[in-house]
Formats: structure tokens, sequence, C-alpha cells
């Protein structure tokens, strides 16, 4: 037996559908296939685009499985398939895609990881769009709040993220010849996506984002802080950060922005709630449900959640950021009407004044414009 | 008439964006699209010729003015079908013909390499000033360009590469392209070898992912110049956030030392934007006075331009001028950490309520 090790994840990144994602890994596959590597399609997705299509001539095809939902069927890649007949390398398109309810795993992410941990190297496609931490990003910059959307620890897993760029106004003028297919072409508009400024702002992203992989990819630490600049970061402080959850909805959007400063600071990070019973058995069931919604979507991001007991907020914070050698602590905005469930002004007052040894970030809303 | 309104179709607002295009672009100067990559070898010429390719397919008339003299096999078919106007050899140096091009009059010109000083006695001293004339004749350009020849990349460039590097292009010339496309791929993978030749791989492949990413943030760059100028054009006065802006907001008591240390952090590893600024005072006193110059001394050896800015109200001032900047990060000191004053009606409470899309980091002073 050789010993198992786990296969490696490239995957194509662009900012939008139609931008060629699909078209450029399946040409990496068929140079791949060309130097005589065992590869074969686990999934793909054909939109009616000849061109894409095309390039999947002559690569073996995994065939789907049928999954019944309700009245319907629905097809799913196949992973237990692509395990068994376990190739050196398998294309999956549409990384972000969510199976259908009833399959094994609910994400097509998931069945990647699955793919990987037996060894088989992974080749897929996303757009920025669906990357946790940028949620609130994309919604403040298209209006869109995306539902499918992958935790940034499983791109960061990935061996290569590669932009596949191209401009709006190519993209405009690929939708107006009609390269793009249909329905891709009804969602882009539909979503709003389509504006220019949006496509631009995007690309923008994609693009900042694409350069931080770069960045986290490089060998050593020093070269990474070399690399913006060319010059040594010198004697830099290592940054803890520590982000409240409170019942306030707005929590979401606060663990996001705290996940993404600590990965690009490449600091730890930590979620609590503060309670004075030390766990939520005393609180109201909606208050309850949703404190509880926010430390699973942070365990979900890979950040470690703790419950805290103490009678007042803010002390109970600030003790145990201060015991652990916090440097930041995330707060959603103070609220403004007695009613709603965020931290109150004196709380966060409060705050500012104890944590005299910490910087205090206090986060704001990203709303699209008009909103 | 009720019955004639209707949702807006994909083509509706294809119609549009043409339009809109057509109206910002007058017809008489060639259109200019550059593909940029940070190494040779990531595939800029077979995607540049490719989209050449794809022109002519359309019907378009094509030629080559210029063709690295070395070219990957991949992009020999697609070269065999075009047209190639040869370069002139001059005493030994070589130039794209511009006055055949012009001559020739082709809708579509491809220059394979923009970073090339032309021999002397030419009609102009560089490349990219021969494409400036092929654009003013009213024909559209193709061409590519590798990051290492940016102009004003060249010292960051050196540092990485340790090699010299003497025909650039400036960057306003690339920013004026209609269109810039980066070519990413990842560096081709090392093969198997000695453990002192892996030393030089790793280090190899360290230089190429530190120009990959230059190349990725110069891209990211122009087209944050371009959203900006959008965004202007159409008196748009949304911000993204999609670049990371920091503004720094000196006060006499801040702990400036503390605050730039994190911010230039922050800016760098986010490959943001920093801004330092203050907001002038009436009535100063000399100690606040001179606690300020301190500050700004600080500013100023960090190497940070530090903005002026005035106003009767500071907070609503920081927040105008970061509206107008697009500021995603507000760096404050807060006096009122030391005392027992309220939040509510207090000049952060300000910034914090009103500063949307704004993150404010509130550090002890």
């Amino acid at each position: 037996m050789t010993e198992l090790h786990r296969g490696k994840l490239k995957i194509f990144m662009g900012y939008a559908a139609g931008v060629g994602k699909t078209y450029k890994m399946l040409e990496e596959a068929q140079d791949l296939k060309a130097s005589g590597v065992d590869i074969v399609v686990g999934y793909f997705e054909p939109h009616g685009r000849k061109e894409t299509i095309a390039k999947t001539e002559g690569l073996e095809i995994v065939p789907r499985k049928t999954v019944q939902y309700r009245d319907s069927l629905f097809e799913e890649m196949n992973t237990e398939a692509i395990l068994a007949r376990h190739p050196r390398v398998c294309v999956v398109d549409e990384f972000p895609h969510t199976n259908v309810p009833g399959s094994e795993r609910s994400k097509r992410w998931e069945d990647v990881e699955v793919l990987l941990a037996a060894g088989i190297d992974v080749l897929t496609t996303m757009n920025i769009q669906h990357l946790e931490s940028l949620n609130d990003h994309i919604w403040q910059i298209s209006g869109i709040r995306v539902r499918e959307t992958i935790p940034d620890w499983v791109v960061q897993q990935a061996n290569d993220v590669v932009m596949v760029d191209l401009t709006p106004r190519a993209l405009l003028n690929r939708l107006q010849r009609g390269v793009v297919y249909e329905r891709q072409k009804a969602e882009i508009a539909l979503q709003n996506f389509f504006r220019e400024q949006t496509l631009v702002a995007l690309r923008e992203l994609a693009l900042r984002q694409a350069a931080h992989e770069v960045e986290q990819r490089m060998g050593s630490e020093q070269a990474r802080f070399q690399a913006a600049d060319g010059a040594t970061a010198g004697l830099r402080k290592h940054h803890k950060i520590l982000v409240l959850v409170t019942a306030d909805p707005k929590t979401a959007m606060v663990i996001r922005r705290a996940k993404r400063v600590s990965d690009f600071l490449g600091a730890e990070c930590f979620a609590v709630a503060v309670q004075a019973t030390g766990d939520l058995s005393g609180l109201p069931a909606p208050d309850r449900e949703a404190i509880e919604r926010h430390l699973n979507f942070a365990r979900n991001l890979h950040i470690e959640t703790r419950i805290l007991e103490g009678e007042d907020v803010a002390s109970t914070l600030v003790d145990f950021g201060r015991r652990n050698q916090v440097t930041q602590i995330f707060l959603t905005r103070p609220r403004r009407k007695a009613w709603s469930p965020a931290l109150s002004r004196d709380s966060v007052q409060r705050v500012l004044g104890i944590a005299k040894d910490m910087l205090i970030v206090i986060v704001s809303d990203r709303e699209p414009a008009g909103k | 008439m009720a019955s004639e309104i209707r949702r807006k179709t994909p083509e509706d607002y294809l119609r549009e964006c043409q339009a809109e295009e057509e109206a910002a672009t007058p017809k008489t100067e060639g259109h200019l699209k550059i593909f940029l990559g940070y190494a040779s070898g990531v595939g800029k010429s077979f995607r540049m010729l490719d989209e050449a390719r794809r022109r002519r397919e359309r019907g378009q008339d094509v030629v080559v003015g210029a063709i690295q003299p070395q070219v990957p096999e991949e992009v020999e078919p697609l070269l065999r079908k075009l047209e190639v106007v040869p370069l002139k050899i001059v005493g030994g140096g070589t130039a794209i013909d511009v006055d055949a091009l012009i001559q020739r009059h082709p809708a579509t010109c491809v220059i394979d390499g923009l970073a090339y000083d032309n021999p002397p006695g030419m009609r102009n001293p560089t490349r990219w000033q021969d494409v400036k004339d092929l654009l003013e004749a009213g024909i559209n350009v193709i061409a590519s360009i590798n990051v290492q020849y940016v102009c004003e990349l060249r010292e960051q460039v050196e540092a990485i590469t340790g090699k010299h590097v003497d025909q650039t292009v400036p960057l306003s010339f690339i920013q004026s392209a209609d269109e810039v496309e980066i070519v990413d791929a990842a560096p081709e993978a090392p093969m198997e070898r000695s453990a002192d030749e892996q030393v030089e791989v790793r280090k190899r492949e360290e230089r190429l992912s530190k120009l990959r990413e230059l190349a990725l943030v110069v891209t990211a760059d122009i087209v944050d110049h371009q959203l900006n100028d959008y965004l202007e054009r159409h008196a748009i006065k949304q911000h993204f956030g999609a670049h990371e802006r920091i503004l720094v907001c000196i006060t006499p008591r801040a702990n400036l030392q503390e605050m730039m240390e994190i911010a230039q952090i922050t800016a760098r590893r986010f490959h943001g934007e920093l801004i330092v600024a203050y907001v002038k005072q009436a009535n100063i006193s000399p100690e606040d006075q001179s606690a300020l110059d301190a500050r700004l001394a600080i500013a100023n050896a960090a190497g940070a331009h530090v903005e002026i800015l005035e106003g009767a109200d500071p907070a609503d001032v920081i927040l105008a001028f970061a509206r107008s900047r697009g500021i995603t990060q507000l760096f404050v000191g807060h006096s009122q950490r030391t005392g027992l004053a309220r939040l509510k009606g207090s000049p952060l409470d300000k910034l914090i309520w009103e500063g949307h899309g704004i993150d404010v980091c509130v550090f002890p002073q």
C-alpha cells in the first residue's frame, strides 16, 4: 500500500457567469490528458455552450446520479462512482453548488473534500460572489444576498487559485453575441450583476482576492510580508481578534468581517457570547436560537466559540480578552432603539472605557445604495 | 400608458450599456486592449492571438505588427492564419513599421511586447509611442506586456528579481487602455530535483509568486481607477468598498505610533490605501499644538501624506472626507475612553452611526 496523501485542489476563480472559467478548466484538463494523466470529468454543466462542450471531447465523463426529491428528479455528481473509479484528477464544475435535499452531503464542496481526502486531485470553478467573508461586500455592491457560499478556509486549502479574467466590456459583448447561453444571461441580468459598475467592482474584488491567495501561499512568512511592497515589515505584533456574539442579526456580518480581517492579518479569531448563567437556557427562544445560529455560523468558518459566564457583558468580554492576549475586539453597532437585540450604547461605552489596551472595532453596515 | 410598462429584459440592459459605451468612446481613435502577465510562458501571446483569431473570424481585418522573436509552439498555428507586417530592422535594432501599418490600415493590429526602445532615428524613441500613433490613426491595437516592464514598478520588480530593467512603459499609458486583462496562471510546477536545486526552484517559485501578486494588484488598481472614473462620469455617489482604504485621524492626544503601525500592516496585507488626515482646530492651546506637531512628524516619518481638513464639526468633516475617498476603515483615538462621558451624542457616536460602509476602529489614547 502506498501512503494515502490528500489530493490537490485548484480553483478557477471568476467574477461573473460567462467569463470563461469552465472553458479554462477544461483546457487544462485536456492538457493533462494529453500528457498522460488519468483524468475524468466528475461534473460538468454544459449550459448549451458549443465552444465549452467541444472542450470536453475525448474526456471520460463519470455519469451523474439521479436523486429524487418530492416529485422531481435531479441530477447530482456521483461522488461514490468517482471514488470507485479513482482517477488521479477529477474535474468538478460549480464548486459552490448546493445539492438537492436528501443527498449524502449538502454542498458540492463537501463532495470535493471527500475526493481530496481519497487522494484525488480536483479542478473546480467558482465566482468571487460565493466567498463567505465577502457576502456583505457583494450585497453592498450588487444588492444581492448570495445564499450559496463557501467558507473561506475551504478556498484557503486550495493549492492554487487562478484568476480567470475578462473585461466587463468583453463579457457584455459575449452576452450580446450569444456566446453565453440564455440561462446564464438571464441569471446575470436578473441578479443585477449586469450593471457595468457592479461587474467592474466584482472584478476588482476578485483580482484583490486572487492577489491575496497568491500571497498566502508563498513559502516563508517573511516573503509574504515583503511581497506587497518589497520592504520588510519589521517587528510585527501578533494579533488576536475577539468577536462578541449577540442575538442581533448584524452579528453574522461582524463575524464575517472579523474573520476576513484576521485572515488578512494572520491573526487568531474567537467568537464569544456572554450570559449570566454561562449557557443559553435562560433566554427566550428567539434570542437563544439567534445566538446558537451565530455561534454555529462562526464554527463553520473555523472560528473557536465559547459562551462566557458573566452578569456584565463589557467586563466579562474584556477580562476574557485580556486573559487571552486579545488585541482587537469586534462589535456590532450599538442600538438606538430600546427594543433592538443589539448591544446598548452603555455596554459599548463600557468596553471602550475598560479595554484601554485593545483596539475596538465597530463594524458598520454594508448595504447597497438606495436601501 | 400602463400597458407599456414592463420589466427590462437582458436585451434592454445590453442596449443601454452599449449606447452608453458608444457615447463614451468617440469613434475616431483606435481601441487599445492590453494583456498583462507576470512572466513569459503564462500564455499572453496565446490569449492575444486567440483574440485576434476571433476578431478575424468575425470578419475583421487583423494584422500582426510585432511578435516575440521566439513564440511558443501552441501559438504557431494561430500565427500562421494571420497576416504579418514585418518589423523594420535598423542598425541592428528592430521597430514596428508604423508607416506601413498606417498605410495598410487594418481594423486591428497585434503588438506582442510593448516594452521596447526603438533604435535611434525612428519616428518615436519607444514602441508604446508607436502604438499611440497607430491608435491615433484609428487602428485598434491588441498588445501584451509583463508587469516587470511597467516603469513605476521598476523598483519593486528589481527588489524581487535582482535584475535591472531598462526598457519600460509608463503606467499612465497602460491605464489609458480601454481594456486591461490579466493573464493569470500558476507558476509551473518544478520537477523532482536534488536538494540544492530544490532551494533554487523554491526561490524561483517565490520570485514568480511575488511578480504574480504584483500583476494582480496592479490590474486591480487599474480596475479601481476605471470604476472611480465610471462612477464619476455617471455621477454615482455610491462606494463599493472593493478596495480597502484606511483613514487615520490625527488628534493631539492620539497614540499615533500604534495607529500608524496597525494601519500600515492592514493596508499592506489588504493591498489597500492609507490616508492620514487631521481636522484643523481653532484656538488650539500651545501644548496641544506641540503635541499635534509631534504627531504630524510621526506621520511624515512614516511616509504618509497628511490631508488637512477644515470645518466646524470635526465628525462631519471627517465623514464627508471619508465618503469622498471611499474609506472602509476609520482609525480614531477616543479621548472619552479615559473618562466616563456618554457615547450618545458624542462625535464618535456620529462616526459610528453615519459612516455607512465604514468600520470605526477606536484606539485608546
